[in-house]
This record gives C-alpha cells, sequence and structure tokens, in this order.
C-alpha cells in the first residue's frame, strides 16, 4: 500500500475559492507592508552595524544576570543578552558604538576582557556602518535582480500573462517573509536574504510547474472553458505539488532539529516559504491567471528537454 | 526513447564513478593528502565558519598617507627654497594641498622648477604671487595603489611569516583589504599585528626647550615637535623633527632581555642604517635620542658613544609584545594605518561543532526523504533513493574537485537540495501514474511520463538556477557558499533524475518486462 497525502484523482474547485484567496493574500500583503514601515525590521548587525559575540561559560549553565550587571558597567550602551542553542552558550549584541571603526574593536576587546576566563569566546562579529549599508543596499539588488530575471525567462518561454502571474505570487512571497520578519522580531540578518532568495527559487519552481501544465491543457483541451483547464491543471499537479513540498519541509525539518542554532533560524524561514510558496503557486499565480484571456493557440516551441526526446 | 544507448549508460557510470573518487577524501581520516597519486586527494575546502579562522575587511587609510605625502613636499619646498635662495612665506599644508606665497613674484620660474620635481602626479595652480600643489586624479590613483599593495605584502609578513598558513589576502575594491586567515585561535592577535602601522623612527631631541615650555607656548620651535610617551606616564618630549635613521633601514628585530633582565626588543640595521646612524650618533654623543614608535617616544636613551649597526630598544614591555614587536618591525611598517570595517571570528570550537551538527542534519534529512520517497513510489521510490544518494555522493565530488569552499549555509543548501531533488523524479513518477490511469501500457506510460515531464523539469531549475546565480554575484562569505552549493545541487539533481533514475528504470524494465505497474 502507497503513502498517499492526495487521492489519485482529485477534482477540487479551486477557481472557486480564488477570490477569497486573492482576498486574504491581499489583505496579507497590505499587513505585511504595514507591519514593515510601522514596526520595522530588527534588524541584524549585517546591515545595522554592531558588534555580536557567541560565548559559552565554561562551567555550567551561563550566569546571564552577572554577565548582564558586568557588561552594565563598561557604558557601551545597549547590550543585549540571549541563550543561543543551550543554557551554556550566550549571544551578546551590543548596538554599535558612538565614533569610528577603532571605537569598536575598543568595545569588542573591553566586552571579552570582562567575561573573562570562565567563558570561551566562540565568535565575534563586527560590522561597520559603511559595510552594513552596503550589505543592505547588495541585498536589495539581489533579490531584485533575480525577480527580475525570473520574470524575463517566464515570459520568454510562456506569455506575458504567465509573467506577471508569477512575479506577482513571488513578490507575494517575499512581501509576507519580510512581514512574517517584522511581527516576529526574527533577526533580519544576510541569511535572511539568502533564505528569501531561495523561498523565490522554490516558489518559481512550484509555480512553473503548475503553468507548464496550464500551458499544456490549453492546447490539449481547445473547447473546454479556461476556468475549468485552470482547475484542472491544478488538480493534475496536485499531487506532485504536495510530495515535494512534504520532501522539502521534512529535510528542513532535519535541520531544525539537527542542524544548529545557526542554522536554525534560516530552516524555519525556509520551512515559512515553501508553505506560502506552495499557496501562492496555486492562489495567487493561477488565480491571477484567471483574469486573463489566456491566448490557446500558442506556439509550439522547441522544448529545451529535446534531448531526450531523440533518446 | 526507452532504448538507453550504451554510450550513456557509460555516461552515468563514468560521472559516478568521477565522483565516487573526487568525494573519497572526504571519507578518510587526516587531510586527505596521503593518498596515492593517481587519485585525487582534495577534500572539501572547509569555509572560515566551519574550520575556524578569522574575516577581516581593513580599510587602508589614504587620507593619512596623502597628508604624509603632501607634508615631505612642504619639505622638499622649503629646503629647495632656502637653497635657491627664494623668498616665500606662508607654506603650508591645507586642505589637501600644499600652499606657498613668494615674496618676489621674479621667483615664478624657479619655483616652478621646483615644482615640477614632483613629476606628472601633481597639478600646480598660481593664484598671483600664490601657488597651490595638489595631487591630480591620476596621482590619487597611482599613490592609492602603490599604497594598497604595499600594505597587502606588509600584511602578508606580518600574518604569515613562515608563509604556512595560507591566508587570503585580496584587494576590494578602491581602497580596501580583505584578509582571511583560516584556523586562528586568537583573532585580537591578528588585529594587534595589523593595528599599528610600527613607522618606527630614531631622532634626536632638541634639548634647546624642555615639553614644559612647548606646551606653555602652545607651539613648538620650527623644525621640532613635541611628541607624548608611549607609556601613560603622560610625559612629552621635543624631538628634531629631522629623522636620523628609519624602519627601513633595519636589518633583523628579535626578542630579547636588557642587562636588567627586562623584555626588550634588539635590532641591527643593515648597512645604510649603520653608516648613518653611526655618523649622527658620532656627532652627538652626550645628547639623548628617543625611539619613536608611530609617533610616539618608546624610550630617550642618551648616546653614550658612537653607535652603528645594532642596538636595544626598551620600554615598558611584556615579553608577548616584545615578540609582536620584533615580529612587526620585521615585516615593516604599513604604509598607512588600517581599519577594520567588518570582522567575523570564528573559534574552532564553534566550527567543530557546526560541521558535526551539520553533518547530523544532513544524514537525518537524507533519511527521511529517503523513507517518504519509498512509502510513496514503493519500488520506484527506492531507485530515485539510489539517484539521491549518487545525487550527494555528485555534490561532494564536485565541491572537492572545483575546491569551492563549503560554508555552514552551504551546508543547508546541500540538505535543502535533498528535499528538492527529488523533485524531478517525483515530477516524472507523477506523469507515469497519469498515463497508466489513462490506460496505457507500462513501456509506454514510463516513456509518456519522461517525455511530457523533462520540459517542466528543465524550465523549473533553470528558474531556481536564478536565483543561486544573484546570490552568488551579491552575496558575500558563507552566503556565496550557499549559492555554490545550491547550483551544484541543481545540476547534479538534473542529472541524477534525467540520467540516473532513468538508466535505473529501464534497467529494471529489461529484465523483469513486467505486464503491470503499481505506481
Amino acid at each position: 500500500m502507497r503513502l498517499k497525502l492526495v487521492p489519485s484523482e482529485t477534482s477540487l474547485d479551486f477557481m472557486r475559492l480564488r477570490l477569497p484567496a486573492l482576498g486574504f493574500s491581499g489583505l496579507l500583503v497590505a499587513a505585511s507592508i504595514l507591519m514593515f514601515t510601522l514596526v520595522g525590521l530588527n534588524l541584524g548587525i549585517d546591515f545595522r552595524g554592531g558588534i555580536l559575540i557567541e560565548a559559552r561559560s565554561t562551567d555550567g549553565p551561563a550566569d546571564i544576570g552577572g554577565m548582564r550587571s558586568d557588561l552594565g558597567t563598561l557604558g557601551l550602551g545597549d547590550i543585549s543578552l540571549q541563550e543561543f542553542g543551550s543554557d551554556t552558550d550566550i549571544l551578546v549584541r551590543v548596538q554599535r558604538q558612538d565614533g569610528d571603526e577603532q571605537a569598536q574593536i575598543a568595545a569588542i576587546t573591553a566586552i571579552t576582557d570582562t567575561l573573562g576566563s570562565g567563558y570561551e569566546v566562540r565568535r565575534t562579529e563586527f560590522v561597520g556602518p559603511t559595510v552594513g549599508a552596503e550589505l543592505a543596499q547588495k541585498g536589495i539588488y539581489a533579490v531584485g535582480c533575480a525577480l527580475l530575471a525570473i520574470m524575463v525567462y517566464i515570459w520568454f518561454r510562456f506569455e506575458w500573462q504567465f509573467s506577471l502571474a508569477a512575479i506577482l505570487a513571488l513578490a507575494h512571497d517575499v512581501l509576507s517573509t519580510i512581514g512574517l520578519f517584522a511581527l516576529t522580531s526574527f533577526e533580519f540578518n544576510l541569511a535572511t536574504v539568502a533564505a528569501i532568495l531561495t523561498i523565490a527559487g522554490y516558489s518559481i519552481n512550484d509555480t512553473v510547474v503548475v503553468f507548464d501544465r496550464v500551458r499544456e491543457n490549453l492546447r490539449r483541451y481547445k473547447s473546454y472553458e479556461q476556468r475549468d483547464i485552470l482547475n484542472r491543471s491544478l488538480n493534475e499537479t496536485l499531487s506532485r505539488t504536495v510530495m515535494t513540498s512534504v520532501t522539502t519541509l521534512l529535510a528542513l525539518l532535519a535541520i531544525v532539529l539537527f542542524g544548529g542554532a545557526v542554522l536554525r533560524d534560516f530552516a524555519l524561514a525556509m520551512m515559512w516559504g515553501v508553505l506560502i510558496g506552495t499557496y501562492s503557486s496555486v492562489f495567487v499565480a493561477v488565480g491571477a491567471l484567471a483574469f486573463f484571456d489566456l491566448k490557446r493557440h500558442l506556439d509550439e516551441e522547441d522544448d529545451p528537454g529535446s534531448p531526450a526526446e531523440a533518446g | 526513447m526507452l532504448q538507453f544507448e550504451s554510450w550513456k549508460k557509460i555516461l552515468v557510470l563514468l560521472v559516478t564513478v568521477l565522483g565516487i573518487v573526487y568525494a573519497a577524501p572526504n571519507a578518510m581520516p587526516g587531510d586527505g593528502s596521503e593518498s596515492g597519486n593517481f587519485l585525487p586527494g582534495q577534500k572539501i575546502n572547509l569555509g572560515l565558519d566551519l574550520q575556524g579562522g578569522s574575516h577581516l575587511l581593513l580599510r587602508v587609510d589614504m587620507d593619512v598617507v596623502i597628508q604624509e605625502r603632501l607634508e615631505s613636499m612642504a619639505e622638499t619646498i622649503r629646503l629647495e627654497f632656502r637653497q635657491q635662495k627664494l623668498r616665500f612665506s606662508d607654506l603650508d599644508v591645507v586642505d589637501g594641498t600644499v600652499v606657498v606665497t613668494l615674496r618676489n613674484a621674479s621667483d615664478g620660474d624657479a619655483a616652478r622648477e621646483v615644482f615640477q620635481e614632483f613629476g606628472p602626479v601633481v597639478s600646480i595652480t598660481q593664484d598671483g604671487p600664490g601657488y597651490s600643489i595638489a595631487f591630480n586624479e591620476q596621482g590619487l590613483i597611482d599613490l592609492q595603489s602603490r599604497t594598497i599593495e604595499q600594505s597587502m605584502e606588509i600584511i602578508r609578513r606580518r600574518i604569515d611569516p613562515d608563509g604556512t598558513k595560507e591566508p587570503v589576502i585580496q584587494r576590494q575594491g578602491a581602497d580596501r583589504v580583505l584578509v582571511q586567515l583560516p584556523g586562528v585561535d586568537d583573532p585580537e592577535e591578528i588585529k594587534r599585528l595589523l593595528g599599528r602601522t610600527a613607522k618606527l623612527t630614531f631622532q634626536l631631541v632638541d634639548t634647546s626647550i624642555t615639553a614644559q615650555e612647548v606646551r606653555e607656548r602652545g607651539r613648538a620651535p620650527s623644525g621640532s615637535i613635541l611628541l607624548p610617551a608611549d607609556d601613560d606616564s603622560g610625559e612629552f618630549f621635543v624631538v628634531e623633527k629631522r629623522v636620523m635613521v628609519s624602519g627601513e633601514l633595519l636589518d633583523s628585530a628579535q626578542a630579547s632581555f636588557d642587562q636588567n633582565n627586562r623584555p626588550a626588543v634588539t635590532f641591527a640595521l643593515n648597512a645604510e642604517g649603520a653608516k648613518k646612524f653611526g655618523r649622527v650618533t658620532g656627532a652627538n654623543i652626550g645628547r639623548p635620542f628617543a625611539i619613536i614608535l608611530d609617533g610616539k617616544v618608546v624610550s630617550a636613551p642618551t648616546i653614550q658613544s658612537q653607535i652603528f649597526g645594532n642596538g636595544q630598544i626598551t620600554g615598558n614591555f611584556s615579553v608577548a609584545e616584545t615578540n609582536e614587536l620584533s615580529l612587526i618591525l620585521r615585516a615593516g611598517a604599513l604604509p598607512a594605518p588600517l581599519i577594520v570595517m567588518e570582522e567575523r571570528s570564528i573559534g574552532p570550537g564553534l566550527g567543530a561543532d557546526s560541521v558535526a551538527a551539520g553533518q547530523i542534519a544532513a544524514f537525518v534529512g537524507l533519511a527521511l526523504v529517503m523513507v517518504y520517497m519509498v512509502l510513496s513510489y514503493g519500488l520506484f521510490g527506492l531507485l530515485a533513493d539510489v539517484a539521491l544518494l549518487v545525487n550527494v555522493v555528485l555534490i561532494l565530488g564536485a565541491l572537492s574537485a572545483i575546491q569551492a569552499t563549503l560554508t555552514l549555509p552551504g551546508i543547508a543548501g546541500i540538505v535543502l537540495t535533498m528535499g528538492m531533488a527529488v523533485d524531478a523524479n517525483v515530477l516524472v513518477f507523477e506523469r507515469i501514474r497519469e498515463e497508466l490511469r489513462r490506460g496505457r501500457n507500462v513501456m509506454a506510460a514510463i516513456e509518456g511520463g519522461y517525455k511530457r515531464a523533462i520540459s517542466t523539469i528543465v524550465d523549473a531549475n533553470l528558474t531556481t538556477l536564478f536565483a543561486a546565480l544573484f546570490l552568488y554575484i551579491f552575496g558575500s562569505g558563507p552566503i556565496k557558499g550557499f549559492a555554490v552549493t545550491l547550483s551544484i545541487g541543481i545540476a547534479t539533481s538534473l542529472f541524477t533524475a534525467v540520467m540516473v533514475t532513468r538508466l535505473l528504470v529501464i534497467l529494471w524494465l529489461e529484465r523483469r518486462r513486467p505486464r503491470e505497474l503499481v505506481l
């Protein structure tokens, strides 16, 4: 007996849920933008500049209270202490110090000296304000360029309506992920940008699979209503959509559980991305397609996969 | 379609074997270099976040260099004008420009000749009797390039004096240097080594006036300068601006002890330095001279007798400090101060923990995906699992072969690839299921499944590749590593899904010739 999360043949009426789903997505994106502008992101030192030190207590659980009062005497301003992965590991975050880079370096030395021999300093990171601004700029470029390239490719391979629908779904994923980070105050750092780009990659992967089927069915069932074709395409790909989401989620779950504290947030963001990406492929991308009157006679293009057909 | 030509079989076999051969050293203990000559012995290059180490982005402070150059130009102008008896006033360095005013307009040509000596790197502007000399654009670029090259050389000599540590030292952008040093226990040590320019000079103490008097008057006599002591005593010295001997003329420097058994640095000058030093000390016996390091007076002994090649620097040093100072002096002075823009240091303990955690996550992820595939697709799931294992081997082999750097996010990329790699197989298997439901026979269903899925697979993977590409272009450090493993993963999953699984399926078909297929 096979394990099947989705029955072999489904005939769910996705298109009936299209408008409520688009309404929900609209609200989600609006709320995300609102959260982003009102609450803002908890920017990590990658973008804001500042100091981060990971220390491990060499005898027993770390004494956060003691550390806090010791470090408080240094007059370095806002210091946050947080357990990281286990009760012996502490993450120390210090705001950017007034003055130039030398002032930051002096602060790091002061902190490590204050922690003393009872703590092993496992990691120190310091990002100056100039570099932080550059990293933020590069992150925005990376996301922007990737979205643009994907849009152009879909346009090239399909039709402009598909391209527009795909980019809507992608923007939806990216914006709602940013909204989630604003809502939860999870630290937003370079790894988050990588996670967002991977989410975009995963989501577009999903969308393309569905679009491929839509294109094929448009050719095959010329007499069907467009709405039925979209529904049919979603149902035909549903089993695959769920299957791939589950395998990817399983792999990510392994990282969350065993990959260590550094990767945990990254994997959690990715898990969210898999869920939102799967949802948006079905409801946002195909939902948006339904607004267009799609051409039925798409040109029979050369398949990039033709070598396999020759085999 | 279902005839899998022999050359394709050979290709699959060849690539798989190559993958195993390249991946194999990673399974061996040791650094892998001891394997035979005919086998590649390189292990995957671990990033700083996995093996521990320091990443420093340094800015070379050009302002200081430019200011120094301009001051030295001003000094040259002063000397030349005096020698040629050109009368002038208001010689100064203001806002990146040397300014000087001639008393006699008729001296203009002679003055210009002096300025021309600085070469084509400066531009000269004249406003009546006033002249200003500044570096032009090309001059600044040249100066910057030269300064950064020198800085990189000195950095290398300081952090890797024996040439064994394999640091990465790269120029980044106009005025930055990236330093990556794997496997250091104490990142503070690197910063100490790079934290001082270590400009060493010997200058005579100006005995015509005391430091106290200079401070009361607010300025030192022309040709002299007020400098603080290197310790925290708050003491000041008035020293002549003229440099007797500077650090470039050092031949060697060693940590040692003075006669009172305090830590000291013993140095020896080269032939030119010894000659100069001997001449000046011989003429100034009984006068004190200052040993100046980075603008601070380390000590100011009195010249007892003519000194030639050797000397000793004593001060308030610990043994560790004399060791570092002698290393820095041997390496030479940095042409400009270095400012740390970004620092990421990972201790070796954390790196090892990350590798261990990443390995566990990878094995668990792999196991979960494999079990799920078998539960979902039975035998075909098992075939896909074999392909997945080949995929992992190929990723590891490719990373070892191109010596890409594996970072912690890179491990996440591999685990994620495992989840996504089966997607291509899932697409094919689901297609085969559909074809079977349409009533096709086994052969036709499998053939149709592959044929129809392939364009979807290519489209889907190419779009993901775009995201990875831009991660690589704009990402830095660990993120780049993630992009590399993700890209390699996409390529290998395409190969294994389209070639390996298909070969296995065809082999199974040929052996069993099944009439029915339950998928």
